[in-house]
């Protein structure tokens, strides 16, 4: 395997102190990710760089991180194939920053721990099974790594703090388009709101960098047609 | 809305210019996102330089010639045009946000914007024209 050296310019910051960049000689090859690349660096030249991962496969969703200033898994970006003898990388922005390339992914995760938007639901059907009359396909809802791309990319979510984001209004747009066992008006309240689905002005960022293709764009755009719909029916009384 | 904790980072806090404005390395969307705040700040001031402008009329006919004789001079119809291409862009793009907001076109948003681009660009042409020969 043809090797070369690369730069990596590491975005650096430990608690009080100014953040700056620190630049690293590597040597990669064809076949090294970002995240091999950044190991290499903590292990043989700087122990005190932090980065957080798990998988090495982009399952986990945990080494979201921007790369040459696109959102990315560090895990299955290969240095080579970005063409640039520097690479930057940064941790991901609209998340508090912990230390170096990792964040605060806690105030995401709020947006999902919301009642009746439950982690653990009721299993999928069986990919195998009879599809029910009127239904030309059964769709996934449930690919979302929780990876942050989407959040960090948002032109929106980098003005709003309180802004509920790409990936907790997919997820919600998932109950409403499958309940199973929760309630889609919890949903459709939840976004309805300054910070919700009416915030986005449909950059489509998220949708760009999923890594999972959820299409948090699409999503929400689906509950802008619900909520309207369901504004139409309360205006000429037809329903709730 | 129940209490989230916000995405407030006291080490790299919020920039509303840099988080519009920054489209390196973004795709169409950011650039129309962009783009359609840099025109809707820039109709907001014209607004206002517009009822400024109209104010001359206080000052009597004279006041009213002297503006019309500089708002005939080339570079001001080129601002003309600049204006035209504000509004086309900001009308146009508000429609296909408008559109993909209902759920209209919105797996083909990029197609709709620019079948609108297409549109505007015709639009500014025409007007262009128009400006210079009347």
């Amino acid at each position: 395997m043809a090797e070369r050296k690369v730069e990596l310019k590491v975005f650096r910051y430990k608690q009080g102190q100014t953040p700056h960049y620190d630049t690293y000689n590597v040597t990669v090859d064809e076949n090294t990710t970002v995240l091999v690349a950044l190991q290499d660096v903590r292990r043989d030249q700087d122990t005190s760089l932090i980065l957080r991962h798990s998988c090495h496969h982009a399952s986990c969703g945990t080494c979201g991180m921007r790369i040459n200033g696109q959102e990315q898994l560090a895990c299955v970006v290969k240095v080579l194939e970005l063409g640039t003898p520097t690479v930057v990388v940064e941790p991901l922005q609209n998340a508090p920053l912990i230390s170096d390339l990792v964040v605060d992914m806690a105030p995401f995760y709020d947006r999902y721990n919301t009642p009746e938007m439950p982690y653990i639901r009721a299993s999928e059907f069986w990919p195998k099974t009879d599809l029910p009359d009127g239904i030309a396909q059964y769709t996934r809802y449930e690919n979302c790594l929780e990876c942050g791309l989407c959040v960090s990319a948002c032109p929106v979510a980098g003005t709003d703090s309180e802004y509920l984001g790409p990936a907790a209004m997919a997820a919600a747009a998932r109950v409403v388009a499958e309940p199973r066992d929760s309630d889609p008006e919890f949903a459709l309240n939840w976004v309805d709101n300054e910070h919700g689905c009416w915030r986005c002005h449909v950059a489509y960022e998220c949708t760009e960098v999923c890594p999972s293709d959820v299409n948090p764009g699409e999503a929400i755009m689906s509950l802008r047609g619900a909520l309207t719909r369901r504004k139409f029916r309360r205006v000429f009384g037809l329903g709730k | 809305m129940q209490e989230i904790r916000t995405t407030h980072d006291a080490v790299r806090p919020k920039n509303p210019l840099r988080a519009w404005f920054d489209v390196r390395k973004r795709n169409l969307g950011s650039w129309a996102f962009a783009l359609n705040r840099l025109t809707g700040l820039a109709l907001t001031v014209y607004l206002f330089l517009h009822l400024a402008i109209l104010s001359k009329l206080l000052q009597g006919e004279s006041g009213w010639n002297e503006f019309l004789a500089l708002a005939r001079s080339p570079l001001f119809l080129l601002l003309d045009i600049i204006l035209i291409f504000g509004i086309l862009f900001h009308g146009l793009n508000g429609i296909r946000v408008a559109l993909v907001g209902m759920g209209v076109g919105a797996r083909q948003h990029r197609r709709l914007f620019w079948v609108l681009m297409v549109i505007g660009t015709l639009l500014l042409l025409v007007s262009a024209w128009k400006v210079f020969t009347i």
